[in-house]
């Protein structure tokens, strides 16, 4: 009932090609939008905006990107996070070097700059598939977060290698405290979610999908997998470094070439596995359960077992217990929490009258 | 808001119980704690030392001139993001907010270095994160106290120097540093390098790659090039593997040297015998004879309250060394409360005075129950590390003993370098340094 797209007709091409084809949709999304631009910086506080929401759309832009290249066409990959880890680095350095840099404009590079190492390092899923090429990717892992750490140049020759975002400022406005970054990491994200929602139904995505189901059938059919493989290594590489560069400069901060490392990477995978292999809404879903819930077990099992046990006890069983639900849910649905989203949708479309 | 509603709510409950429940002040302070993770060893070991000195000043004198010290851990499994999360979360508990941030964590202490100033938290950096924020011009809220990366590089060389007989003989000796692979163990370079230009030693730089358990081609490098000293910059499983490999290999452990980083029993006990005659600096010692911990075993774990569950640990390197991040907080804590109303809960700001005005000389360590458990400090607004002096142990293969006195930094040296760094970091986020005259 309440899904049921019956009755809206679709009369024209630009009609017919929307991100969003069904009206229902198009309000939640419009909805969702508004609540969190609108909404959410006037009630939430600083906590909320600066430790969980901003992180949160940071990891859901990275998970995006990601879920282009292992979701959408297919190829594994473990270093998202050193893709993150240029896209800082980039941003940070063309923000340093050339006067006068906005701050958009160096984070785009930023992406740039990772797109093109993305590219480098898909080179070798050219001739390597499945678990061989997830190891392929684990050497950019650790050479680029090697490489950041031996080229003092990328750190400006800071003594400890560590960079330290610059002041952002949009045309004359600073960007300082937690709404304005949260309302700029939202406009960020928000774009490339859609830039990508729409992306992924294009002769791009199709080529991608194709590649991803039988890479042997798409070439027969046409679609050069040089190009499509590189494309998808290219995009998704991108959303990493804009994600990277938002990372170091809307929430951290401060950050070091380590902290891009091997464990943010398997987090990023656990999104994209949690949320939904091949979905944009399924990445959002899955950062947040990735930051959310370590949190909010730290905050309800000490409250739940109080004094009862040693603070030692309380910090392992939280691992326990995370693990625990991600193989839950992993039994439970397997295709992510995108998946249960469609399930409810179909429902709903026949509620409250299912035969 | 948050805050506000619940002392609103806190007096009104207070107010329905009577009035005769007057409400004692309370000091929070926010652990951002790790007990999980490949550094759990340490995380566990410091903040239960902490945590039982501030348990033991609440039984022993009730607290800080009446007010009650209250604690909340938040476990940041040695995770940037992780820290913040705790960072913010911990930001405005307790009636006057956190009053101090100590993640024991250079990742961490990086992340938030940019949000203490504008929050008025003051962070604390006991032998690890930023170095240049010693100079407390630049940095009024970060502290790196007793001791920081480049101070202990060059006390370590002036321990080589003091076995050799003299800085003189150090004239063509070869020294090799093995150091972890990151940022940390980068700290390491400028200064030995400075100090090898100056004494004429040679130094070779071995990188291990984390987590360090692979090292066999450098310890075939050390064999090739037979040094005379090896310098053990390590962090977790890289120490005992280096001990290991260094008794295979026929280096002599007597010539190996290591951070503050290297030198706790899980650095050593791992390796076993291999271990033996291994010296490592200290900004604390091990033991338990001292009056501080024993005031710790009479009030806190008499009572069954101590917050280790292996009590064998207490008396144990990293456990001494929470003990001494109790301890400075408390007297920093006390030294503000001079200045600021005794008795009262303080800001973090009113904090942030008391450890920059920290006076803990050898008669006031004597009052504290702990003379030589760590070196007296001093600090001020110029100089927020207050001492530079370290402690060198050796391994006798069943505990730590005291090798050394008190060995000075060369200060003249890296205080160059420290305000050269920080006047660098100012000039690249615009921030004016603070005129030191000024400050009272």
């Amino acid at each position: 009932m309440l899904y049921r797209e019956a009755g809206q007709f679709k009369a024209s091409y630009e009609a017919d090609q929307q991100i969003f084809p069904i009206l229902q949709d198009r309000i939640g999304v419009m909805l969702l939008i508004g609540f969190f631009a609108l909404a959410v910086p006037l009630f939430a506080d600083q906590y909320w905006l600066k430790a969980i929401l901003i992180p949160v759309l940071i990891f859901s832009l990275a998970a995006i990107g990601l879920n282009i290249l292992t979701g959408y066409a297919g190829q594994l990959s473990l270093g998202s996070a050193a893709f993150m880890a240029v896209g800082a680095f980039g941003a940070y350095n063309f923000m340093l070097r050339i006067d006068g840099m906005p701050f958009l404009v160096a984070i785009l590079l930023g992406g740039l700059c990772a797109a093109l190492v993305g590219v480098m390092f898909g080179l070798p899923s050219l001739r390597i598939k499945g678990f061989y090429l997830a190891v392929a990717t684990l050497a950019a892992q650790f050479f680029i977060v090697w490489a950041l750490v031996k080229i003092e140049w990328f750190s400006n020759y800071s003594s400890s290698g560590v960079i330290t975002a610059q002041q952002i400022e949009i045309l004359g406005f600073a960007f300082e405290g937690p709404q304005s970054k949260y309302l700029l990491t939202l406009f960020v994200v928000v774009m490339m979610a859609l830039a990508a929602k729409n992306m992924v139904r294009s002769t791009t995505g199709r080529s991608w999908m194709a590649v991803r189901d039988m890479d042997v059938a798409a070439e027969v059919i046409g679609i050069r997998l040089m190009r499509t493989k590189l494309t998808a290594f290219a995009v998704s590489s991108f959303y990493c470094g804009v994600a990277g560069a938002l990372y170091a400069y809307t929430y951290i901060g401060t950050v070091e070439p380590e902290g891009f490392n091997l464990d943010l990477s398997f987090k990023i995978l656990f999104m994209i596995i949690i949320g939904g292999v091949g979905s944009i809404m399924g990445s959002f879903l899955g950062a947040a359960f990735i930051v959310l819930l370590p949190i909010a077990l730290d905050v309800f099992v000490p409250m739940l077992l109080g004094d009862l046990v040693s603070s030692s006890f309380v910090s392992n069983l939280q691992l326990i217990v995370f693990g625990g639900l991600i193989v839950f849910f992993l039994i439970v649905e397997p295709h992510g929490l995108a998946r249960l989203w469609q399930i409810g949708k179909e429902k709903l479309r026949l509620w409250p009258f299912p035969h | 808001m948050n805050l506000k509603k619940t002392v609103i709510l806190g007096a009104a409950v207070a107010g329905l119980l009577g009035s005769s429940m007057a409400i004692a002040a309370e000091q929070f302070i926010g652990l951002p704690s790790y007990r999980v993770g490949p550094y759990a060893a340490g995380g566990s070991g410091i903040y239960g030392g902490w945590i039982d000195y501030m348990q033991m000043i609440n039984e022993r004198d009730g607290g800080i001139n009446g007010v009650k010290l209250a604690w909340e851990e938040c476990e940041t499994e040695y995770n940037n993001a992780r820290g913040v999360e705790c960072y913010e979360r911990l930001k405005e508990k307790g009636e006057t907010g956190n009053s101090v941030f100590q993640p024991l964590s250079t990742g961490i202490t990086y992340s938030v270095l940019d949000k203490v100033a504008k929050d008025k938290i003051p962070l604390v950096t006991m032998g690890y994160g930023r170095t240049d924020a010693a100079d407390g011009r630049v940095f009024p809220y970060v502290f790196p106290l007793i001791t920081t990366y480049w101070s202990q590089a060059t006390t370590m060389v002036k321990y080589i120097a003091g076995k050799e007989g003299g800085t003189d003989k150090l004239k063509g000796k070869k020294i090799a540093l093995l150091y972890h692979d990151s940022a940390y163990g980068k700290e390491s370079h400028a200064v030995l390098e400075k100090m090898a230009e100056r004494y004429g030693y040679e130094l070779t730089k071995l990188a291990v790659a984390h987590p360090g358990n692979e090292q066999q081609s450098q310890w075939l490098q050390i064999r090739q090039l037979r040094p005379d000293w090896v310098i053990l910059w390590g962090w977790g499983v890289m120490n005992p593997t280096a001990l290991k490999s260094a008794a295979k290999t026929g280096f002599s452990r007597e010539k190996m040297v290591g951070v503050w980083w290297s030198g706790a029993e899980e650095d050593t006990v791992p390796a076993g015998s291999a271990a033996k005659g291994f010296t490592a600096a200290g900004y604390n010692v091990a033991g338990a004879d001292y009056p501080v911990i024993k005031d710790i075993e009479k009030f806190v774990y008499a009572k069954g309250h101590g917050n280790m569950e292996d009590k064998s640990r207490i008396g144990s390197v990293y456990y001494n060394r929470g003990v001494v991040h109790g301890l400075i907080t408390v007297e920093a804590i006390r030294k503000a409360q001079e200045k600021y109303g005794k008795g009262k809960a303080l800001t973090g700001e009113q904090v942030r005075w008391g450890f920059e005005n920290l006076d803990m000389d050898d008669k006031r360590l004597g009052e504290l129950g702990a003379t030589g458990f760590l070196p007296p400090l001093k600090t001020s607004c110029m100089d927020h590390e207050g001492s530079g002096k370290v402690k060198y142990q050796q391994w006798d293969g069943n505990k730590w003993n005291v090798v050394t006195d008190w060995i000075d930094a060369d200060k003249e040296m890296v205080r160059g370098m420290i305000e050269e760094s920080a006047a660098a970091y100012a000039k690249e986020k615009g921030i004016t340094p603070r005129d030191c005259s000024k400050e009272m």
